[in-house]
Order: structure tokens, then sequence, then C-alpha cells
């Protein structure tokens, strides 16, 4: 917070800077503590010993982790693969001039939306039996495509009005004031939105571990109740969380540099200042 | 219909379950997550550095990851709770770093202009806050704080898989039974939406009460 005002404190005097680095001093050991504890609880609980982390060398157990880690991506990727056209088509659906188009696409978008995640994909597992892949895909797309159908319809309605009254002017068709004018500019102010969503998406592929999908945690969970690898649980999270956790990051941190690009040039090549999407929508995809 | 009148009492035990789930969790994360929110503006570096580290971990972490690591790693420390009490320090940690998120930008949406003529009127740090900066955040806090609640009543579901009653998981019991497995998913789904809406009418009230036109 150096040199941005708060509404919340003056810039602080020499006493309370002081004081502050007393509070910092206090915070510093608590969480020293803290950490030394963890740390303790792992060496008392015996955690590094040699046969806990043996098993990691062996082929077979790289093997199950990086082809659960492969189930994972590819899930993943199926869904980015079927939600982005299902969200494109059904926020045509909710634009539509036609009112039972709209009224259709309204209630299945409401609806997915409003459903937990976990009982489209269990619904479609045990009542449909599904493969646990497709399972896991069809609950995935049906959720986040419809969380991104609303991030779509919400960025081509945040597009100035006036872009499209021009383009009706100029006698554009409906399809092509969508297609010529009012896509490409809320593209670009929805990337950063619709990258935080796959983000989302990529978290919850872990619920395919629920359904006993071979994705990553799976595979972690194989080896952390084998009685001959001595029960490795915490080095399984050691080694399991880092990767899940980076992937997450570093799509998330991909969503951030985009929007500070995106916002750093508005019109460097003459277009539109570009309208911030994501705001009138009731759900930010970033609170699932 | 029959599938629900016959099931009443199991249905019923998973409805109250996720409403508990939902109301623990929901106050942990509030609080955990207005915690959070203080850390995160504070003059204290490392007490901000813990916040942010906290934030930006628990939300990038797969909340079945997260329950993975609470339900079967903390025992291995010699904690062992319920199954109940795990799953709500999972749901109630995870949703606290979103809770935290939306606190921050309400207090970052009041006017810095605001702190400084309540000072310049000599009012000391707590009734800055609680007479100026609070009320002004509370208003933009309340509608994002309503979805990230939706949020997390939808999230108990994943604590069924954790050996916890809750809604989602009594269509194992009726479906052992023998009942249409589509209608066990109707009812469960009807559960759930009655208490999504529910929550979106509550907070859809208080924003109403709050809303003030600028």
């Amino acid at each position: 917070m150096t040199g941005e005002s708060s509404a919340l404190y003056d810039i602080p005097g020499p006493k309370a800077l002081a004081r502050h680095r007393l509070y910092g001093g206090i915070a510093l050991l608590l969480i020293a503590a803290l950490i030394g504890w963890v740390v303790y609880m792992l060496f008392h609980t015996q955690q590094f010993t040699y046969a806990k982390w043996e098993p990691f060398t062996y082929q077979g157990v790289q093997d199950l982790l990086l082809r659960g880690l492969g189930n994972t991506l590819r899930a993943f990727g199926w869904t980015v693969l079927f939600a982005l056209p299902f969200g494109a088509l059904f926020a045509a659906g909710r634009l539509s001039d036609h009112r039972v188009v709209r009224w259709f696409a309204t209630l299945v978008v409401e609806f997915f939306r409003a459903m937990p995640l976990l009982v489209m994909i269990f619904f479609v597992f045990v009542a449909l039996r599904v493969q646990p892949l497709w399972a896991l895909v069809a609950g995935l797309v049906l959720y986040n495509g419809s969380v991104l159908a609303e991030v779509f319809r919400a960025g081509v309605l945040a597009v100035p009005k006036g872009q499209r009254e021009a383009a009706y002017a100029l006698g554009m068709r409906k399809t092509q004031v969508m297609t010529y004018v009012l896509v490409p500019q809320a593209n670009r102010a929805m990337l950063p939105a619709i990258i935080s969503q796959l983000v989302v998406a990529l978290k919850d592929t872990s619920l395919g571990f629920l359904i006993t999908f071979e994705e990553f945690l799976h595979a972690g969970k194989l080896i952390a109740t084998n009685l001959d690898y001595d029960l490795p649980f915490i080095p399984v999270v050691i080694v399991i969380a880092p990767i899940y956790i980076g992937m997450c990051l570093l799509l998330s941190w991909l969503a951030r540099w985009v929007e500070r690009r995106s916002r750093r040039s508005p019109s460097v090549r003459g277009g539109a200042p570009v309208a911030k999407a994501g705001v009138a929508m009731g759900l930010p995809p970033s609170a699932q | 219909m029959k599938t629900l009148t016959d099931n009443w009492s199991t249905y019923w035990d998973g409805f109250l379950g996720t409403l508990s789930l939902f109301a623990a969790s929901a106050v942990l994360s509030l609080v955990l997550g207005v915690l959070m929110a203080g850390f995160r503006v504070s003059p204290v570096r490392p007490l901000r550095v813990f916040g942010t580290v906290w934030v930006t971990v628990l939300r990038n972490t797969p909340l079945t990851l997260l329950f993975f690591i609470v339900v079967l790693g903390l025992p291995r420390f010699d904690i062992t709770l319920p199954f109940y009490t795990f799953a709500v320090l999972a749901l109630g940690c995870y949703t606290s770093a979103f809770v935290c998120e939306s606190m921050r930008s309400g207090i970052n949406t009041v006017p810095s202009g605001q702190g400084e003529a309540a000072r310049s009127l000599g009012m000391s740090f707590g009734q800055t806050m609680s007479l100026v900066v609070l009320p002004q955040a509370y208003r933009s806090v309340v509608a994002p704080i309503g979805s990230v609640m939706i949020a997390l009543a939808k999230n108990t579901a994943i604590a069924g898989s954790f050996s916890v009653t809750e809604l989602l998981g009594t269509y194992r019991t009726i479906n052992e039974l023998g009942y249409s497995i589509i209608w066990t998913f109707f009812w469960i789904a009807v559960g759930y939406l009655i208490i999504t809406l529910a929550i979106s009418a509550v907070f859809n009230l208080l924003e109403r009460r709050v809303a003030v036109s600028r």
C-alpha cells in the first residue's frame, strides 16, 4: 500500500511506523511458529522416511501419476472444446429476437447455473450410466458452458450502443452486425473473464475423483493407500498439490496478464474503447 | 411423487444436513474472510503477505483436493475430528478466500476522501471505520457475497462423497431401495434449488434495503 492512499489510514508518521514495525514483528513470529509447527509435525510423524518416498522412484508409480495428469488434462481439453461453442450458442440464443428461442436459452442457462455441478455429474454417471470421463465432461460442459454464455452475453451487451446503431445504419444485417461489429469488440473485453472461467473448469476436473475417473487425484489416492509403500499420504500431497495449484495459478496469471494488456492499449489501432464485461452478471466466474 | 413421500425422512435428513453444513461453513468463511481482508488492507507488511498468499493459494486449489488433504491428511498429524467438522473446515477455508476478495474490493470502492474527511473531523480509527468506511463498503459487498454464498451452498454437495450426511448423498440409500433413479435426482435437484433460491432471495432483499440512489 506504499505510495497509494487508502480510505483506511493516513500516511504513517514516525510513531505509527514504529508501531507497525512492532506489529509486523509479532505477526512474523506467529507465522514462523505456524510454519515451524507444520514442519515439526511432518518430521514428528515421520513423513520424510526413505520408505515413504521410495515409491516415487519406481517407473510404474511415475507412469501412474503421469497418466492421471494426462487424463485430467484430457478432460479439461474436451471441456474447453465443447463448452465454448455451447456458451456461444446459448449466448446467441439469449440475445435472439425470437421470444421462444430466448426463453428456451434463458431456461437452460439459468437451470444449469443454479444446479450444483456435482449433482449433474452424478446424474449423468449414475442415471444415464455413462463412462466416467464423459460424465465428467458432460457436467463440466453444461455448467461452464452456461456460465460462459452469460459471460458472452454480458460482453456483447457491454459494447457501446452506438456501435450497433451505426452498423444497422450502414445497412448491415443482424448476423453481420453481430459477427463484424459486436463480437470482435466484445471479444477483447471478455477474454480475461473467459480464461478465469477456464480456471474454474480446470479446478472442477478434480470432481472426476468422486466418480472414480482415473485422474490425477485418483492416481494419488492409489499410491497413498498402498500398504506396501507405508501409506505415503503426505508425500503424495506434497507432490500433487503444487502441480495442481501451479497449473491453476498459471492460467489465472494468464487471465490477469491479458486483462492488463487489453486495458493498457484501449484504442491504439482506432478501436472503440473497451467496455468492461462481466459486471452485469449474477455470478462472477471467480465465485465458483 | 411416491419417491419423495416414501423416502421423506431420508430426504429431510439430507436436506437438514446440507443446510447445517452450509450454515456452519458460511459462518466460518465470513469470519475468516473478514479477518483475511483485514490482513490484506492493513499497514503491516507480514500480515498483508500472509493474507495474499492465503487467498492466492486457496483460490487456485480444487475444492476436491482441499477435501482430500483435510479429510485424509489431517488424521496423519494425529488430528482426528468428525467428518462433519473436517468438511466445515475445508468448505469454510476455501470460501473464505472468495469472501476476502469481495470484502477487499468493497473497501477499495470507498473513495479515500471519505476517510480523509472523517479523520480531519477528528474521528478516531474506530469511528472512521464503523461510522464512515464500513457502512459504505457494506453496500457494494452485499451482492458479491450473495453469489459467493450460493456457490458455497452448491459446493456442499462434495462433502457427501466424504462420509457426511447431505442431500446429494441420499441418492445411494434411495437407489438401493429400488426407486426410479431419475425421480430420485429430480427431488434432490428440487432440494438444491430451494436452498439456492432462498439464499438469493435473502440477499436480494438485503441489497434492496441498503440500496441508495447516488
